[in-house]
């Protein structure tokens, strides 16, 4: 591709023997957002970590612009980091901070005072240049901890879980604001996180890992709406499994606790008493108030979760329990508790996975 | 009042006494030199012979030379065993408690008998030579202090994600340790480098076994043949040690702050 920016290559890491990165190949475009999104351990900071430097990989290589990085030391990538931990020089004030790279390249001081202002009005500190790191709130730590990294003009930008030690608040407007900033400069950026909203509301593609290797790779709507995966479906978003049998593939009718329904995605080598699994998102479900879709259910409301402009809901269908999402209507109030009600959703929703 | 504060108090109390009283006592004899009335007569007769100043000026020389020697060592060592080796602590705390351990005299013989005139490396030939191997000794003996102290301030920052942020800014090892580290640790380093002194000052055994006009030697001199200077001379060593601790106190007030925040 003629705008790839960095390459990796069945890249592998192992301590002691343990693989915690099982050959994994991803390649992101120039001024692309990619955010490495998985659970504690899957190895995604290792991955980030290698591409800074920071840890040797057991085997694989890692191009920026077609340039193998792998024999580099950190301190000679041009990459620039933001961690969790802010990791602001305590000794040093925020103009300090911000012009450290700068004054290890050996930028001329004219030339790096004006970036240091610059950097600041990017990230809305002008006038804050004298202030120590504990002076500051933990959003403004952050945001001088960019403006460090962004000074020196690197290649690519790391953000390893830069919003995990903020209050919800702030991390909503931070993420937002980082976004912007990248967008602004046009750097190509990997962002490591574990929460899926997170992922989902800033990045330009997605890599879900699970133990070291690639589960899928995609823009945010691929992977919410065409998981490839079940591991992918289920650790972004929400996902309902609904236990069913298999009654006629020819018809392609299952039955849901003893009520008949047409899946048309239904495998065509399904045989007649397999037990399947049926998978959908809870916004993909709603309640049958004379608008019935392709397939209706009778189940009983044993939840209801008022979340402000949403509804969630729980309905028990025998064995099987659903989460559904409604918007929330001030002229009809939600289903009680222990209310009889009729359920529906469109064929087409149902996830056909892969494991 | 609480029967156990009352016991708390009593035993404060007599603590302080047992430890104020001899004090206090050194002090009224060091001004008792003229009979029936109090006067400094004993600390102008220590501060104006010249070898008080000689001596005092030698071991506090050795002082400063002991404190840059040991940081020199403990400072890189305290941070890699910290970044890149932390499963040798146990080993070098062990390591740099053994002077703590093994008696000062013991280590001057050991000393003597590995660098004497006759050895491969004979440093006692010369007065140089000498005063380097009482820096040196003085270095193993402040080890447990200086170590500490340095150890101590690297647990306050996060060692490794400020290395790694240097690191990734462009900066190299050398670099990492003189901008960001050192000046992070100041204050232990500091601390470590007043006990340091604290030490060398009133230290008796190595100075004199390896013959050198140190402060130690100078008091235990003056205190074998004098009545009212050695009370004077031990009163302004507890002073100078004061001073130390205090100076100790007054720079942790200036440690930068490295609390984490949320908001």
């Amino acid at each position: 591709m003629a705008d790839e920016f960095l390459h990796i290559e069945n890249l592998v890491k192992s301590f002691n023997g343990n693989t915690v990165v099982k050959s994994v190949n991803l390649a992101f475009n120039k001024g692309e957002f990619v955010t490495l999104l998985g659970p504690s351990g899957c190895g995604k900071t290792t991955i980030l970590r290698m591409v800074a430097g920071f840890e040797r990989p057991t085997s694989g290589t890692i191009l920026v612009e077609g340039k193998d990085i792998s024999p580099l030391p950190p301190n000679q990538r041009k990459i620039g980091m933001v961690f969790q931990a802010y990791a602001l020089f305590p000794n040093m004030n925020v103009e300090d901070n911000v012009g450290f790279g700068l004054k290890i390249g050996r930028v001329p001081r004219d030339e790096a005072r004006a970036r240091v202002e610059e950097m600041l009005k990017l990230i809305g500190l002008s006038g804050y240049g004298k202030r120590f790191p504990f002076e500051m709130s933990g959003g403004q730590q952050q945001r001088v901890a960019l403006a460090r990294a962004l000074a020196p003009k690197p290649k690519m930008l790391l953000l390893d879980e830069p919003l995990s030690a903020l209050d919800a608040k702030i991390r909503v407007s931070l993420r937002e604001e980082i976004r912007a900033i990248q967008r602004e400069l046009g750097i190509t950026t990997m962002f490591v996180t574990h929460d899926q909203e997170e992922a989902l509301s800033i990045s330009d593609r997605i890599v879900v890992l699970n133990a070291g290797h690639v589960e899928q790779f995609g823009t945010p709507f691929e992977i919410y709406n065409r998981p490839t995966t079940r591991f992918a479906a289920t650790f972004v978003g929400t996902l309902n499994t609904l236990a069913a049998k298999v009654i006629d593939p020819a018809t392609k009718s299952v039955s849901i606790d003893g009520q008949i329904a047409i899946i048309p995605s239904l495998s065509s080598a399904a045989r007649s008493g397999d037990a399947i699994s049926l998978t959908l998102r809870p916004e993909a479900i709603s309640l049958a108030n004379g608008h019935a879709r392709d397939i209706v259910l009778d189940g009983t409301v044993s939840e209801v979760a008022f979340l402000g402009a949403v509804i969630r809901l729980k309905v028990n269908l025998g064995e099987n329990a659903l989460h559904l999402d409604t918007f929330n209507d001030q002229h009809s109030p939600p289903p009680r508790y222990d209310e009889k009600v009729k359920i529906t959703f469109g064929g087409s929703d149902i996830l056909v996975l892969g494991d | 009042m609480k029967r156990s504060k009352l016991w708390a108090w009593i035993i404060l109390i007599l603590g302080a006494l047992y430890f104020l009283l001899p004090l206090v006592a050194t002090l009224l004899f060091s001004l008792s030199i003229r009979r029936g009335t109090y006067s400094l007569d004993a600390y102008t007769n220590v501060v104006q012979a010249p070898a008080f100043q000689q001596t005092f000026t030698f071991s506090l020389v050795v002082g400063v030379a002991t404190i840059v020697v040991g940081l020199l060592i403990v400072v890189p060592a305290a941070y890699f065993v910290r970044l890149r080796a932390p499963q040798l602590r146990p080993i070098i705390e062990f390591v740099t408690l053994l002077p703590l351990i093994i008696p000062p005299i013991i280590l001057v013989f050991g000393y003597i008998r590995m660098y004497n005139s006759s050895s491969l490396l004979p440093l006692t030939n010369t007065a140089l030579g000498t005063n380097i191997l009482l820096t040196l000794a003085y270095v193993a003996l402040a080890l447990p202090y200086m170590y500490r102290a340095v150890d101590t301030g690297l647990r306050t920052i996060d060692v490794q994600t400020l290395t790694e942020a240097a690191n990734i800014l462009g900066a190299n090892t050398l670099t990492i340790l003189v901008r960001v580290i050192f000046p992070n640790i100041i204050v232990a380093v500091l601390s470590g480098a007043f006990l340091t002194l604290a030490i060398v000052i009133g230290e008796f055994t190595i100075a004199s076994l390896l013959n050198r006009p140190a402060f130690g030697v100078y008091m235990q001199n003056v205190g074998a043949n004098r009545a009212f200077e050695p009370a004077a001379l031990a009163v302004i060593s507890f002073v100078i040690t004061w001073i130390a601790m205090g100076m100790i106190q007054l720079l942790a007030r200036f440690a930068p702050k490295t609390a984490p925040r949320t908001d």
